[in-house]
């Protein structure tokens, strides 16, 4: 049962920001299901060790796929791997897996990247009978990601941009309200992406007293519990995402607190890509001259 | 004294020896030798070791200090029973060599024991010497001697014999101190072994816990490389109960045995207000930041940042609390608090540890606790509100216990607050393993052969005692596998029998 190089199979890339990859990893792909996670860390001595979705698996072939956007050094690193490249760590499935059944109608929201740990759970969704509402959101049309792949399993599909750019000119929270403002109203909503959206999607659909998933992307270190650094307010009481999560009643989560602990590293986040980009032009012009 | 004149004197002690009148009050006359240490001001800056090892002279001047007493009171009071009479002679007679192979009787990790043992609460608190003085910090220094013989063989580690292959597979879940230990033992009787860590790096709590400056992180890394030559498999990020549950292991792998070693994990916060403000860490998280990630070479390589305390305050008296709050002192903090309920005489850490802390500007309050944390508008920590303590009665633990004062709250500045108050048993194990029994904290249950209660499953370290030292987890780890060497022998037979 050796553990083996995790080598990047195929990799793509979906929008300006956001790529997408299948990497050999057999026991995490036999084990994972959806709403699990992994942490990935790129270098033994210096890596930083950060969570994403497990957004895909293929137990056959021993592959899971990840969706990531670029927005700090680790993923802008990942990004400039290629297919055949490896990925020195990888470690999962870490979190609870979605409780997956048969709702009835189900309200899936995904903004952003949120698409990407958002698909695996529909798909189980749709699966298991559930009546597919999906509401996929961008801030623009080059951003707007697995559109194709929501289309084959949704009963019904709502587009929104920011600018109008594709779909409907809204937020994601406009057509989920009109959804909850039917007769018959849906039994679940599950929303994932930032978290001011959810915090919104969350706004609304308690109006209606529909119950909702939120998955949370706090920041985190080990993903076991052991460090507490992913801790958020939850009913009043702390809650580790990595163990008691990332899934959440959404109703009860104090998404304002949640929001400014994610920025708690902004300035030296912005450091370290801004050295790394440095150092890949560096490199370039070394490369070209 | 000069180096020249140690040498004298150890010189003068050998040729009273030599001639067999050398008296206890000649040993007695020896002063304490001191360890050779980092300046405070320069090595605030810097990670690397505070504590730089005697010279040879010191070592046996050191070693001379020792009477031999014939009832070795000192060798109660470690855990693993080193025959330290015995080594301390070696060394004496400068026969370094077989000073270690004695101590590796007992020990496997004596360049990490050396150095981060309580000794002044187990084999030098009973020390005769350190009896005679009063004082246990003037006992022979036997943590010392013990990382004094094992820096000198840290280039070659002698690789030990491995038994014939018996077929055996043995899983061991943690590569902390009871992990290694529990290894090597069943894999030098021949096992295949494989270690579990959840990790990205091997070596438990010693890597990222205890920080390079107390524990450099190449020691630990050697006694890895060790296990990997004998042939131990090590597989890292891997979590069992995640990845694999250990019932997996055991009925799919096809584990004919396994050892618990997965420490205790959980860290534990106060439920006081404003625990979720930035700035507030567990010990755990910060630490881990800073020794696993080397987060303080952030933007000098390293990717994993670390809020760069100016005011730092640390709740604890414990190893964990000095550890973190010399730790923000490395991350270039102007001031440290350590606040602590009880008084200093009540601290669990080891003195050395408060001695070093104190010399390195760390402000200690006493007899205060905080009430609650308070914020600005971006949730970054401006304050902690502190109530004043007294001491009452002896509670269970033995120690007497503090009772907060009414009315005396009072206010600190602080912008980083770190929460070492303790860890609890990480419940992951528990979740997903049927049949293995856990007493009311969470911990394993086990019996004096480190059995649980599942079959061919062993536990030791943390996860069983609580929270409890790298010497205990080790002497654990060794009996755990002395226990599975014999239940394989024991099943090897029966399948043999069964087969024929
Ligand atoms: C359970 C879980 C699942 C996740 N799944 C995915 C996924 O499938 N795809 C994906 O692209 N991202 C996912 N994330 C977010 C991802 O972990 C972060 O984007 C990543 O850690 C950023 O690392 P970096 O070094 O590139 O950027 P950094 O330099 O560390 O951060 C850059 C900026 O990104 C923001 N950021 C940092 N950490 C996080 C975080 N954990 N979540 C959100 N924003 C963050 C900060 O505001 C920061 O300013 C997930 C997070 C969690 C907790
Ligand atoms: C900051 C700090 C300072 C300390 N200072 C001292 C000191 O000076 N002297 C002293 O004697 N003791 C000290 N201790 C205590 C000592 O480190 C521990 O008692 C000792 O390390 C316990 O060893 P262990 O074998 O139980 O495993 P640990 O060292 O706790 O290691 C357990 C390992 O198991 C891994 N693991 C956990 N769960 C799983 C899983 N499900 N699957 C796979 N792997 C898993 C963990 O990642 C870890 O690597 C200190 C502790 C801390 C935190
Ligand atoms: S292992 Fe620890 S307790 Fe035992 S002799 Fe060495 S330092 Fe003392
Ligand atoms: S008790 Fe002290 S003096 Fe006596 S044998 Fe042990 S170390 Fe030596
Ligand atoms: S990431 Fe450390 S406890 Fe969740």
């Amino acid at each position: 049962m050796l553990k083996e190089p995790h080598k990047i199979v195929s990799k793509k890339q979906l929008s300006e920001n956001v790529f997408t990859a299948w990497v050999r990893a057999p026991l995490i792909a036999e084990a994972a299901k959806p709403g699990q996670f992994v942490i990935v860390c790129l270098s033994n001595e210096y890596g930083e060790r950060i969570p994403l979705t497990i957004a895909g698996a293929d137990p056959e072939n021993g592959t899971i796929r990840l969706i990531w956007q670029r927005v700090g050094k680790t993923t802008a690193e990942l990004a400039d791997l290629k297919a055949e490249d490896k990925i020195m760590n990888i470690v999962g499935p870490l979190g609870n897996p979605t409780e997956i059944k048969n709702y009835g109608t189900a309200v899936c929201v995904g903004g952003g990247i949120g698409l990407a740990p958002l698909l695996p759970i529909t798909r189980a969704l749709k699966k298991t009978g559930n009546y597919i509402i999906s509401i996929i959101g961008a801030r623009t049309k080059e951003l707007l990601i697995l559109e194709n792949e929501f289309k084959d399993i949704s009963d019904e599909l709502n587009i929104t941009t920011d600018d109008g750019s594709y779909g409907q000119k809204a937020l994601v929270t406009e057509p989920l309200e009109e959804v909850c403002q039917r007769s018959n109203k849906p039994d679940q909503v599950f929303a994932i992406g930032p978290a001011v959206m959810m915090k919104f999607c969350c706004e609304v659909t308690k109006k209606y007293n529909i119950p909702t998933q939120v998955s949370l992307n706090t920041i985190m270190v080990d993903g076991t519990g052991m460090c507490g650094g992913c801790r958020i307010e939850y009913d009043g009481q702390p809650k580790f995402v990595c163990v008691d999560g990332p899934e959440f009643d959404g109703h009860k989560v104090n998404f304002e607190l949640m929001i400014k602990r994610l920025n708690a590293y902004k300035y030296q986040e912005k450091k370290a890509i801004e050295q790394y980009r440095n150092y890949k032009c560096k490199l370039e012009d070394k490369i070209e001259s | 004294m000069t180096q020249s004149d140690d040498k004298k004197q150890l010189d003068k002690l050998l040729e009273k020896q030599r001639k067999g009148n050398l008296k206890p009050s000649d040993r007695f006359e020896i002063p304490p030798q001191p360890i050779p240490e980092q300046e405070p001001h320069k090595r605030k800056k810097n990670i690397s070791e505070v504590a730089l090892g005697y010279t040879e002279t010191q070592a046996r001047l050191e070693a001379m200090r020792c009477l031999q007493c014939k009832n070795v009171p000192c060798v109660k009071g470690c855990p693993v029973r080193i025959r330290i009479k015995d080594f301390i002679a070696a060394i004496a007679e400068g026969h370094y060599k077989k000073a270690l192979q004695i101590i590796k009787e007992n020990s496997l990790l004596p360049a990490v024991c050396g150095r981060v043992c309580p000794q002044e609460v187990q084999c030098q608190l009973t020390c005769t010497v350190g009896k005679k003085f009063k004082d246990p910090t003037k006992a022979v220094s036997i943590g010392r001697l013990e990382r004094y013989v094992a820096d000198l063989e840290q280039d070659n580690i002698q690789i030990p014999e491995i038994a014939p292959e018996t077929g055996m597979k043995v899983a061991v879940i943690g590569s902390g101190p009871g992990g290694i230990v529990a290894a090597a033992d069943t894999r030098r009787a021949g096992h295949d072994v494989t270690v579990f860590e959840a990790f990205h790096k091997t070596g438990g709590v010693m890597v990222y816990g205890i920080p390079e400056f107390r524990l450099p992180k190449s020691i630990v890394q050697k006694e890895i490389d060790v296990l990997k030559k004998m042939g131990v498999k090590i597989i890292c990020n891997f979590i069992v109960g995640k990845t694999r549950t250990l019932d997996q292991l055991m009925n799919e792998e096809g584990f004919d045995a396994a050892y618990i070693g997965v420490g205790a994990g959980l860290p534990r916060f106060m439920s006081i207000e404003g625990e979720s403000l930035i700035g507030v860490y567990s010990a755990n998280e910060f630490l881990t930041r800073a020794n696993l990630m080397k987060a303080y070479d952030f933007g000098k390589g390293a990717d994993t940042p670390i809020a760069k305390p100016k005011i730092a305050a640390v709740i604890g008296g414990g190893n964990v609390a000095m550890d973190s709050a010399r730790t923000a002192v490395r991350l270039g903090a102007q001031k440290v608090y350590l606040i602590y309920r009880r008084t200093e005489k009540e601290m669990p850490a080891r003195i050395e540890e408060v001695h070093h802390a104190k010399e390195e500007g760390i402000d200690f309050r006493i007899l205060q606790s905080p009430k609650r944390i308070i914020g600005d508008e971006n949730f970054n920590v401006t304050d902690i509100e502190c109530l004043k303590y007294r001491l009452g009665e002896p509670d269970e633990s033995g120690r007497r216990r503090p009772i907060p004062i009414e009315g005396s709250e009072f206010h600190i500045e602080v912008d980083t607050v770190i929460m070492a108050i303790g860890n609890i048993a990480n419940p992951l194990i528990r979740k997903t393993t049927t049949g293995l029994e856990f007493n009311k904290w969470g911990n394993i249950i086990v019996d004096e052969n480190c059995k649980t209660s599942i079959e061919g499953v062993y536990a030791g370290g943390d996860i069983v005692l609580g929270a409890a030292t790298v010497i205990l987890a080790m002497g654990q780890g060794r009996i755990a596998a002395n226990s599975i060497n014999q239940y394989l022998k024991q099943k090897k037979k029966q399948t043999l029998r069964n087969t024929k």
